[in-house]
Formats: C-alpha cells, sequence, structure tokens
C-alpha cells in the first residue's frame, strides 16, 4: 500500500541504538539509586506476593463452592468458601494498597534523587562538556529518558514480579487440581513464546523507526517554526510543506501503520491461544468429569485460571519493551554522570585568599582533547599588575577566548601554568576562584525573573540598596524606573523584553555588584546607537576601575585606553604594546587597525 | 471535555473506515459475551445431564468464535490504528502547514517550545484516544449493556445484586478520571518548571560557572524537583486508594454470586452452569469499567490536547494574500509610504506614525537612528511582514495588500543583523528562495557574496552541513551565506537590516564589498547605525520614536543641524582624533 519513504538522515538514528538487551553494568549503576531504599523494596515485594496469593485463591474458593457447596448441598461450606473468597480479596486489597503506597513513593524518591544527582553533575561539569552536548539533549537526559526510567521503577519492577509470581502461583494451583488438565493449558505455552518472541523481533526494528521519526519530526518542526521568519521572506511555505508531509510526517506515518499491522495481529493471536487452551480443557476435561476423574468445580476454576494464566504472560511480554527503554535511558544517563570532571578541583585544593589580581601566564598551551593536532594556544606567556586593563585583539579564532577561558579554569591548559597572585590555580577551589572574577560576556545572558533578581545574582549577599547603586553606577538604573514595574519588571526568554543595549547595562550591573578582583569582558560587536554607546562606554570605565582586566576589545575606545594591548594570532600573542607603540611597529595591530577598526568610523568611499 | 466534539471534523475523511471498526468492535464484543452461555451448557447439559457429544460441540465452538474473534479482532485493530495514525498525519500536516503562514505578529508572542509541542503532544494525545481510547470506551459500554442484559435474562434478582458492588465501581473510577486530569496538570507543570528551570541553567551555564552560582541553581532545580515529586506522590495516594478497591469491588460481586446464587442452585432455581455463567458475565464486565480511569483520563487529556491544537489552526493568519490580486508586470521596484501608521498588537505606543515617502526605483534609502526607533518595523511593512495600521504601502503605484504575497515577497532580497541559517547543506540555505537553482547560479550568487572561497574550505564544500548536526560558521560567514541567499532570488528590491554589525572588523570589509555590487539596478534600504554606511544614499530618513525626524541627502541633513548633525559630529569627533593620530603614527612607505 505505501512506496518505502524517504528516511531520515542517520542521525537521528544514533542515541537509541547504544544498546540491544540485557547490559550488568546499566543494571548496577541503576541498583546504586535503588539502593537506600531496599527496605522499602522488600516490603513492597512481600506485599506483592502477599496480594498474588489473595488472586490465586479465588478460582480454588470458587471450585470449593461449586464442589462442596451446591453440588453436596452443604449451605456451611458455600458460606465458608464465600468467607474465605472475602478473606482473600480483603487481603489483596490491603496488599496492593500498601505496595503501592511503599513502593511507589520509593520509586519517586529514586527518581528525585537521580534527577538531582544528575544536575549537581552537570554543575561541575567543563565548559567543554557543553560545547559538545546541546542543550535539547541535555534535558532530554534529564526528563525524558530519567520519566522512562520511572514507569520502571515504580511500577514495572514490581509488575514483572506480579506477573511472574502469579504466573507460578496459577500454574502451582492448576497443578494442585489436576495435573492432566494443567499440561493441556501447558501445551499452548511454547506457541505464546513461540507468538511473542516473532512478534518482538518483528516490532524492534519498527519501533527503532518510529522513534527516529519522532525526532525527526521534532526537529524539522523545531527548526521551520524558529525560522519561520526567515520562511515567510522566502515565501517556502509551500516546498516546506511538501517537505514535511511527503517525508518526514509520511516516514512516521508509514512506520506507525507498520507497528499497527504487527500489534493488530499479536494481541489476537495470544488471545486466540487462550481460547484454544479453554477449548482443550473443556473437550477433554469435560470428558474426565464424566468418567468422574474430574469435578465441575475443577473445570469451571480452570477455565477461570486461564484468564489469569495469560494476562501476566501478555504482561510480560508487553514490559520487555518497557524493560528495553529502560536499559537504553540508564545507559545514557549512566554516561552522562560518569562523564569526567575535567576541571574539577584538585585533591586538597585549597580556598584561594582574597587576591591582588596579579596574573601570569607561563609558557601556556592549549588544545581541545578531541583534536589534539591544532593547537588553540602556543607557548603564551603574560605577565599582568594588578589594576592593569588588558585588551586583547585579533580575528575570529585567534585564540583570544580561549586565553580568558583558561585564565577562569573553563578549561585547563596542557602545558604550562596559570597563576594568580603567584598560586597555580589548578590547586585553588574553583569556587573561591571563581567568586573573585567577573564575567561579561559578548551576548549578555539574562535568566527568566526579574530585572533585580538577574542583577541580584551576582552577590546573593547584597541588599536592594546595593542593587541599586549597582545600576546607579553603570547608568541602567533609569531606563529601569522607566520599566512598567521598575526592578521587578520581568526579564522574557531570552530577554526579549529589553533591547541590546539594556541587556548589556543590566550585566554590567551584575558584575559590578559582584566586585570581583579580575574582570573579564566579551565586548559586544553589535551596534547600539550613539546615546547608548556612549553609556555603555562610561559604564565600562566604571567597570573596570581598579580591578585587573581582560577585554576581549571591539571598541576603540577600549583598546586605545587599555594598558596592555595583546595581538593575537592563530594561537600566538604576535605583538604586545600600549596603542602608539603598536601603530609605530606597522605590523599586524596597524594592518588590524588601518583597515578594521576605523572602517567603522572612517568612511570607505572617503579615500 | 466539550472540545472532543472537534475530532469529528478530523475523522470524517474516515467515517467508513470508523463505521467499519465499530461494527467489528460490536462483532468482537458479542462474541466474548457469548463464552460463559457456552461454558453454562458445557456444565449443565455436558457435565449435570452427562450429554458427552454436547461438550465436543460445546468445545468446537468455542474454538470457532475463539478463532472468528482473533480475525475480527485483528481486523477491528488495524482499522482503527489505521485511522487514528491517519488523523494524527492530517492534523500535524495541517497545523505544521498553518503555523507556517501565521503572521509574524502571531510569532513574536509565540513560544517555539509551545508549538512544537502542539504538533508532537498534543496530536499525540489525539491520536491515543482515537487509537484505544475512544474504542475501549465503546467497548465498555457494548459490554456493559450487553453483559447486564444477559444477567437479567438469566435472572433479574441476582443480576441486581450482583451488579450492586458495579455501581460504586462505575462511580469511583469516573470520578477518578475526571479528578484525574487535575492532579497530571499539577504534574505536568511541576515538570514543566523543572525543564525550564534545566534549559535555563545550561544555557547561561558560562554565567553560573562564571558567577560560582551553583549552589543557588542547584537549590532552585531542588525545589522544582521537590514539587514534581509531591505532584506525583499526590498522584499516587489517590491512585492506591482507587485501584485495590476496584478490584476488590469486582471480587465482593463474585461472592455475592457464589452466595445468593450458589443458595438458589441449590433450591433449584437456577441451574449450577446459569452461576458460572453470571460470574463469567460479570469479569466481561469489570474488565473494561476497570478501565475506566484511564479511559477518562484519555479523553480528558485528547480533549485539551484537541482544545490546544484548535487555539493554533483557528488563529487567522493576519496577513493574507487577496483573493484577487492585481497583476503586475515587471515591476520596477518603486516603493512608497502614504500617511502610514503601525501599532503592534497589544502595545499602546503606536512603532510608525506618518511615514511618507517615495524610493525611485533604484534608489538606496538610507535610515538611521536610534535603537527602538521603529527603522525595522518600516522596512517590514515592504514585504507584509505585518500590515499598516493606517496608510498604505504601494509598490509600482499598488498596494501591497492588493499583490499577491508569494510574488510580493519574491521580489524582495532581506538581510537581518544575524542571519538564521537551517541545518541542511550550505547549497540548500543559499537556494532557500529557489529550490531548484542550479548549481551555477548558487555558486554566483556565493561568489558576488564573497562566500564561495570559504565554502570551498569546508569538508564537503557546498554539501557540507550547517547548524546544530553540522559545523558552525563564523558570524561573518552566515551573513555571506544570508546574501548570497538573498542574491539568488534576484530581488528588485533589497533590504539590508543592520547586516554587517555583528560581525568583526575584517569581516565587516568583506561583506561591504559584496554589498556594494549586490545593491546595483535595485531599490535598497539601509539600515545603520554609522553615518558612513548611509551617506552616499539618494535619501536618507532619520527615524526617531516612530517618526521621521529628519530627510534629505547627506549634505541637506548635515547643514539642518538636527539629530543627524548630533550623530555625524559624535562619530566625526572620534574620526577625526584617530585620522590624526594615524597620519602621525604611520610609518613612512607604508601604503
Amino acid at each position: 500500500m505505501t512506496t518505502q519513504s524517504v528516511a531520515p538522515p542517520s542521525y537521528f538514528h544514533h542515541e537509541d541504538e547504544i544498546l540491544r538487551g540485557y547490559d550488568p553494568n546499566v543494571i548496577r549503576g541503576l541498583l546504586a539509586f535503588i539502593h537506600p531504599y531496599q527496605r522499602e523494596f522488600w516490603l513492597s515485594f512481600l506485599l506483592m506476593i502477599l496480594g498474588s496469593v489473595g488472586a490465586v485463591a479465588g478460582p480454588y474458593l470458587v471450585k470449593v463452592a461449586l464442589d462442596s457447596g451446591i453440588e453436596q448441598g452443604s449451605v456451611s461450606a458455600l458460606r465458608n468458601a464465600a468467607l474465605w473468597y472475602l478473606a482473600a480479596a480483603l487481603l489483596q486489597w490491603a496488599a496492593t494498597y500498601y505496595r503501592l503506597l511503599v513502593m511507589a513513593r520509593a520509586g519517586q524518591s529514586i527518581i528525585y534523587d537521580m534527577r538531582a544527582s544528575l544536575f549537581g553533575h552537570l554543575q561541575r561539569l567543563s565548559m567543554g562538556f557543553f560545547s559538545r552536548f546541546s542543550v535539547g539533549r541535555l534535558i532530554a537526559r534529564v526528563i525524558s529518558d530519567v520519566t522512562s526510567i520511572r514507569n520502571f521503577v515504580t511500577w514495572a519492577v514490581i509488575a514483572i514480579a506480579r506477573s511472574f509470581f502469579t504466573l507460578i502461583g496459577v500454574m502451582a494451583a492448576m497443578l494442585a487440581l489436576d495435573l492432566k488438565l494443567s499440561l493441556y493449558t501447558f501445551a499452548v505455552l511454547p506457541l505464546i513464546i513461540l507468538a511473542t518472541m516473532v512478534f518482538r523481533n518483528k516490532v524492534r526494528d519498527i519501533y527503532r523507526r518510529v522513534r527516529a521519526g519522532n525526532s525527526w519530526v521534532n526537529s524539522v518542526l523545531a527548526e521551520n517554526i524558529n525560522g519561520v521568519r526567515v520562511v515567510q521572506a522566502f515565501s517556502r511555505q509551500g516546498y516546506n510543506y511538501r517537505r514535511f508531509s511527503g517525508e518526514t510526517n509520511k516516514y512516521l506515518l508509514d512506520n506507525n501503520l507498520q507497528a499497527a499491522r504487527s500489534i493488530s495481529l499479536f494481541f489476537p493471536t495470544i488471545d486466540f491461544l487462550g481460547t484454544l487452551a479453554i477449548s482443550l480443557v473443556v473437550w477433554l476435561g469435560g470428558a474426565a468429569v464424566l468418567g468422574a476423574q474430574v469435578t465441575p468445580g475443577v473445570l469451571v476454576a480452570f477455565v477461570l485460571y486461564i484468564e489469569r494464566f495469560f494476562q501476566p504472560i501478555q504482561d510480560l511480554s508487553r514490559r520487555f519493551d518497557q524493560f528495553q527503554a529502560t536499559m537504553i535511558a540508564g545507559e545514557r544517563i549512566l554516561e552522562l554522570l560518569h562523564t569526567e570532571v575535567e576541571t574539577g578541583d584538585a585533591p586538597g585544593a585549597v580556598e584561594l585568599p582574597r587576591i591582588r589580581g596579579e596574573v601570569l601566564f607561563e609558557h601556556v598551551s592549549f588544545h581541545y582533547s578531541d583534536d589534539p593536532s591544532t593547537p588553540v594556544l602556543e607557548e603564551v606567556d603574560l605577565s599582568v599588575r594588578p589594576g592593569q586593563t588588558i585588551a586583547l585583539v585579533g580575528e575570529t579564532g585567534a585564540g583570544k577566548s580561549t586565553l580568558i577561558k583558561l585564565l577562569s579554569r573553563f578549561h585547563d591548559p596542557t602545558d604550562g601554568r596559570v597563576l594568580i597572585d603567584g598560586v597555580d590555580i589548578r590547586t585553588v577551589t574553583q569556587a573561591s576562584l571563581r567568586r573573585q572574577m567577573g564575567i561579561v560576556l559578548q551576548e549578555p545572558f539574562l535568566f527568566g525573573g526579574s530585572v533585580y533578581e538577574n542583577i541580584h545574582f551576582g552577590n546573593l549577599d547584597a541588599s536592594a540598596e546595593d542593587v541599586q547603586a549597582a545600576a546607579r553606577a553603570v547608568g541602567a538604573h533609569d531606563f529601569i524606573m522607566n520599566l512598567r514595574q521598575g526592578y521587578q519588571s520581568p526579564v522574557e526568554e531570552g530577554g526579549a523584553l529589553l533591547s541590546v543595549g539594556q541587556r548589556q547595562l543590566i550585566s554590567f550591573a551584575r558584575a559590578l555588584l559582584a566586585d570581583p578582583r579580575i574582570l573579564i569582558l566579551d565586548e559586544a560587536t553589535s551596534s547600539v546607537d550613539t546615546q547608548t554607546e556612549l553609556l555603555i562606554q562610561k559604564a565600562l570605565a566604571r567597570l573596570l576601575e581598579g580591578r585587573t582586566s581582560f577585554v576581549i576589545a571591539h571598541r576603540l575606545s577600549t583598546i586605545v585606553k587599555s594598558d596592555l594591548i595583546l595581538v593575537m594570532n592563530q594561537g600566538r600573542i604576535v605583538e604586545r604594546g600600549r596603542h602608539s607603540d603598536l601603530l609605530k611597529q606597522g605590523g599586524l595591530y596597524y594592518n588590524l587597525y588601518s583597515m578594521g577598526f576605523q572602517e567603522r568610523i572612517v568612511d570607505k568611499y572617503d579615500e | 471535555m466539550k472540545h472532543l466534539r472537534k475530532i469529528l471534523p478530523l475523522i470524517r475523511p474516515y467515517r467508513a473506515q470508523v463505521v467499519v471498526a465499530v461494527l467489528l468492535l460490536a462483532a468482537v464484543t458479542s462474541m466474548q459475551l457469548v463464552i460463559p452461555g457456552i461454558i453454562r451448557d458445557v456444565i449443565d447439559r455436558g457435565l449435570v445431564q452427562r450429554e458427552l457429544h454436547a461438550l465436543g460441540v460445546s468445545a468446537l465452538v468455542i474454538l470457532g468464535i475463539g478463532a472468528l474473534r482473533a480475525i475480527t479482532a485483528a481486523l477491528q485493530r488495524y482499522t482503527t490504528e489505521w485511522t487514528s495514525t491517519r488523523v494524527a498525519y492530517d492534523l500535524r500536516n495541517r497545523l505544521f502547514n498553518h503555523i507556517q503562514h501565521l503572521s509574524f505578529s502571531y510569532h513574536d508572542r509565540a513560544q517555539t517550545g509551545q508549538l512544537v509541542s502542539r504538533c508532537i503532544e498534543d496530536v499525540g494525545s489525539v491520536q491515543a484516544f482515537l487509537g484505544f481510547g475512544a474504542i475501549e470506551l465503546l467497548q465498555a459500554f457494548f459490554m456493559t449493556v450487553g453483559a447486564l442484559a444477559l444477567m437479567f435474562l438469566t435472572d433479574a434478582r441476582l443480576a441486581i445484586i450482583a451488579s450492586l458492588p458495579v455501581i460504586p465501581l462505575v462511580i469511583q473510577t469516573s470520578a477518578f478520571g475526571i479528578r484525574a486530569s487535575g492532579m497530571f496538570y499539577a504534574v505536568d507543570n511541576a515538570l514543566g518548571k523543572l525543564s525550564s528551570t534545566l534549559q535555563e541553567n545550561v544555557t547561561g551555564v558560562q554565567v553560573v560557572r562564571a558567577f560560582a552560582r551553583e549552589p543557588h541553581e542547584i537549590g532552585r532545580f531542588d525545589s522544582a524537583n521537590r514539587e514534581l515529586f509531591d505532584a506525583r506522590v499526590h498522584v499516587i495516594d489517590e491512585w492506591a486508594k482507587v485501584m485495590p478497591t476496584s478490584a476488590f469491588l469486582v471480587s465482593l460481586s463474585t461472592i455475592l454470586i457464589l452466595w445468593v446464587g450458589g443458595r438458589m442452585a441449590m433450591e433449584g432455581t437456577l441451574s449450577v452452569g446459569q452461576v458460572v455463567a453470571f460470574n463469567g458475565y460479570l469479569l466481561l464486565l469489570a474488565a473494561p469499567v476497570q478501565e475506566l480511569v484511564w479511559l477518562v483520563n484519555t479523553a480528558g487529556e485528547a480533549a485539551a490536547g484537541l482544545q490546544r491544537a484548535f487555539e493554533v489552526l483557528d488563529s487567522p493568519p493576519s496577513v493574507r494574500s487577496p483573493a484577487m490580486p492585481v497583476s503586475t508586470g515587471n515591476l520596477t521596484g518603486r516603493v512608497e509610504f502614504r500617511d502610514v501608521s503601525f501599532g503592534y498588537e497589544g502595545e499602546e505606543e503606536p512603532a510608525l506614525q506618518q511615514i511618507n515617502f517615495i524610493a525611485q526605483p533604484n534608489q538606496v534609502i538610507g535610515l538611521i537612528g536610534p535603537t527602538g526607533a521603529g527603522k525595522t518595523t518600516l522596512v517590514s511593512l515592504i514585504p507584509r511582514f505585518y500590515d499598516v495600521t493606517a496608510g498604505s504601502v504601494l509598490l509600482d503605484g499598488v498596494d501591497v495588500r492588493a499583490l499577491d504575497l508569494t510574488l510580493l515577497r519574491q521580489q524582495i532580497g532581506i538581510v537581518l543583523q544575524t542571519s538564521l541559517l537551517f541545518s541542511a547543506s550550505i547549497r540548500e540555505n543559499i537556494a532557500l528562495g529557489v529550490p531548484d537553482a542550479s548549481e551555477e547560479r548558487i555558486i554566483v550568487a556565493a561568489r558576488a557574496a564573497q562566500a564561495h572561497d570559504f565554502i570551498l574550505r569546508t569538508p564537503e564544500a557546498y554539501a557540507t552541513v550547517v547548524g546544530e548536526r553540522g559545523i558552525t560558521l563564523s558570524g561573518g560567514q552566515r551573513q555571506r551565506v544570508a546574501i548570497a541567499r538573498a542574491l539568488l532570488i534576484d530581488p528588485r528590491i533589497l533590504i539590508l537590516d543592520d547586516a554587517t554589525s555583528s560581525v568583526d572588523t575584517e569581516t565587516e570589509h568583506r561583506i561591504q564589498n559584496a554589498l556594494a555590487g549586490l545593491m546595483k539596478g535595485r531599490t535598497t534600504f539601509i539600515i545603520a547605525q554609522r553615518i558612513a554606511s548611509v551617506r552616499h544614499a539618494d535619501l536618507i530618513l532619520v527615524i526617531d520614536k516612530g517618526r521621521i525626524l529628519e530627510r534629505g541627502r547627506h549634505a541637506d541633513l548635515l547643514a539642518q543641524k538636527g539629530l543627524y548633525r548630533e550623530i555625524n559630529d559624535l562619530q566625526l569627533a572620534q574620526h577625526a582624533e584617530f585620522k590624526t593620530e594615524l597620519s602621525r603614527l604611520a610609518p613612512a612607505g607604508d601604503d
């Protein structure tokens, strides 16, 4: 009916192909999370067995009621059977109720712990990690993967055990009632196992494609909605729609339909095998009743048991998929948890005392661990006195941002060392180091919440007055007061409510409030109008005052005023000095200056 | 729940399949209801009256019905799944298409994540309801009616007694199902909070690290995590009350049947087979009723999903192509703004007021003014990203609202301050506006945009995939791809919205050169912060607070001594400072 559709790009398949089945390491890793709750676990296990006893007793008591009660005309036997049935039902009720309370709570606690330790671990991972892992993938790990484990821990573990025990109990009860009838019933077991295996093999690949199709649909959607303005500007709606409905969505449809075909065959097949067992029991068992080897009650009990015999089997085969999904999710979570903290605190790291702000780079080189053949920084030597302003200049990719990342220990140098006040920064705790450093990024990042909270983030001990003072100092107070709710105005997702210039001023205020000894500033390149520009320049001067500062500079005013300019090229400092000296050298700086910086102001039609 | 009605138009194209599925379901249900009757005959005629052949017949009938039921059930299941999958496919297509056509004003307020979840989660809940929930609900209904009827036919008194516990069962499960939607809402909410806390933390990881705020962030995450825990535990506590009680009530019915029915059997008013059959009916009835919890919940989720999906589908695109567009020949590119005012939806202050100007074909129009003055808004009105609130924008003398929207936009090339590329090959990104463009044309455009050389240096040249799943281009490289993309459609009108401000200085130099060539023979609008970028324009508009404050050529504006002059002087002061410094310091013999 369907022609084979266009397949999604291969990377949509990767994530869940890691694992094919049971992996003892993953089990062990997950068990470590269950360990603190083993008491609850065993308790619910016990309760589960009690509950199963209640469930298995039912058909037997029906048999007693029929054979000893009704057949024999004994009211008291009938009453006793009914009372026992009531007792069994109450036992099942109580056991199930408490098991749900105990186990599900423990399960939720496990999930809570798991998310907390994932998040805690993320807080320690190096920046290199975050450049490799996209935000979306991390969220999928902490949210979706943990959720699929939740299903497993809270329901499936017990459900599997319950199915298993019910199955054992039912089989035992059947065998006790009548050996021959039991064997007739069990005769269909191999058929069920066969059907289940065929089905499982069939759907595993289909489900994998369905999952890939889902992520494909998801990513196409996200991209085209995110870029909808460009889509409309280039009138791509029709083309996009044809591709979405004809390829992406179609792929999902085709595989969903394939899955539907298999499922539609599987469950009725299992159902039919149940019916086959019942008719066997009726035919052969009935004949046995007539031969008086079997009582009518036994026959009825068997029919009831067969129902309860097939339910756990169906359940188990369904759980198996869940089990697999859990293994995959578990592996991914453990992979994240076991990701090494590349720039962790060294054992015995000490608190960095209050610093003066002297910075020393000694023969510092750096390359990324996954690309050792491409040096990003080579043999950098640098000595900065407290309070100096250093301007870093050079093309994109020259190594400017890497240099400051090493200073703030987002990465560790592969060779050489970085010293602050004479102390190798790898020997001190990161928290004590970063508390004394301020970083202002090119794209000012504001958190959801109010303007106040965003500035306050710089120093959580600061009072409301301090926050205002910082805002005043960078010239942000006036526009903040003009916002509808002043300092309490919410900053929307990504700071949409505020202009670029305003966001910068807020991030300046945040850095000023933190009052760092060393300030790192990645100057924004995006243009703002002339008034805002002046405001920012003033704020910058205020921010740099009295602290050692490293500025990735784009503003000529910043560069000219700095104490030392480092001109970087291909991971090396190729020129250093003050503005006038560097211009005199007539080297790279002169070229950048005459062609680049001045281009911003000097009319290019001028010459 | 009333939103569930909206599912009807979605399944209308599949009426035949739905009717077939319901008929098949009725058949499956009746075949299930036949079984207890056969068991009754097995006991009463086969075992009690010792008719051996009755046993054989019964066994064969059970087997035959079983086989028939399996086939019918398989067909029913597949028909249902097929229909629900198709409906989901259609709905997802519709949403995607509609979202693509919704205007900028809609997208300004919408969040990508929300819209994606309309197409994934909400469509998913509709699919789950159609493929599983609706059918099971129907089956519960068929089964209840059928089983009760058969029980009453057998013995009315016993039927009433046996179904007594079923009443609280139905009430409690449906009540839970209804309450559950509120509880699951709380869970969804908490989960949403948790994931946005996480997202923010990961996106802002550098800031968190820079300010050593990890403990604070862990605290924030913990409170969201705790809230989720509480919400889930609340669901479990409620569920723990309902689930075991349901099973208990079913057992209670069985006990009543055994006790009361057993007594009747002893008195001879009922046969043993009838007692057993009674229990069989009860079990058939109880199974779907116990599922009611989930079914009501599924229906609730589908209703909520439909409501949200239709909120999107029912919001009309505010900018639409006219039914009878005015046809124009080749456009010359004359643009006129006539008394144009514009205000963004939901904002009191108008963004533009009383804008009047004419751009003659092939002229360069410069726009300058403070951030937020309305420059970008003004140019957005030309390709109808927004429609004017008052006045009109005319292209070659025709109101843009009278032109075919696609034809209009195909005449206009835009390069923004930061350009969004799709995760696709560079070739596809350049060919965005002309998907079937030839390789030669793409290369010509890339060359003109000064992009060809760096593209050749990427691993697979034009086939290199960029974006999240591919390589990362620098800001300057992205801009040049965007310029090539605009150039490829060979637009009559070109809009450059601060196109070079977010790239480093050397790249800017290259891009400026590319742009100069690109502007020839087109009507061009340049938005800039620097006087230098606009001073040679044929018309410069100085925009402030949504109005044209000053207009004219560079020299006229300087003479006016207004805002333009002010900006110019500020920039010139720096310029002069550097020029003198440069000439003082420049080594002799250079250049």
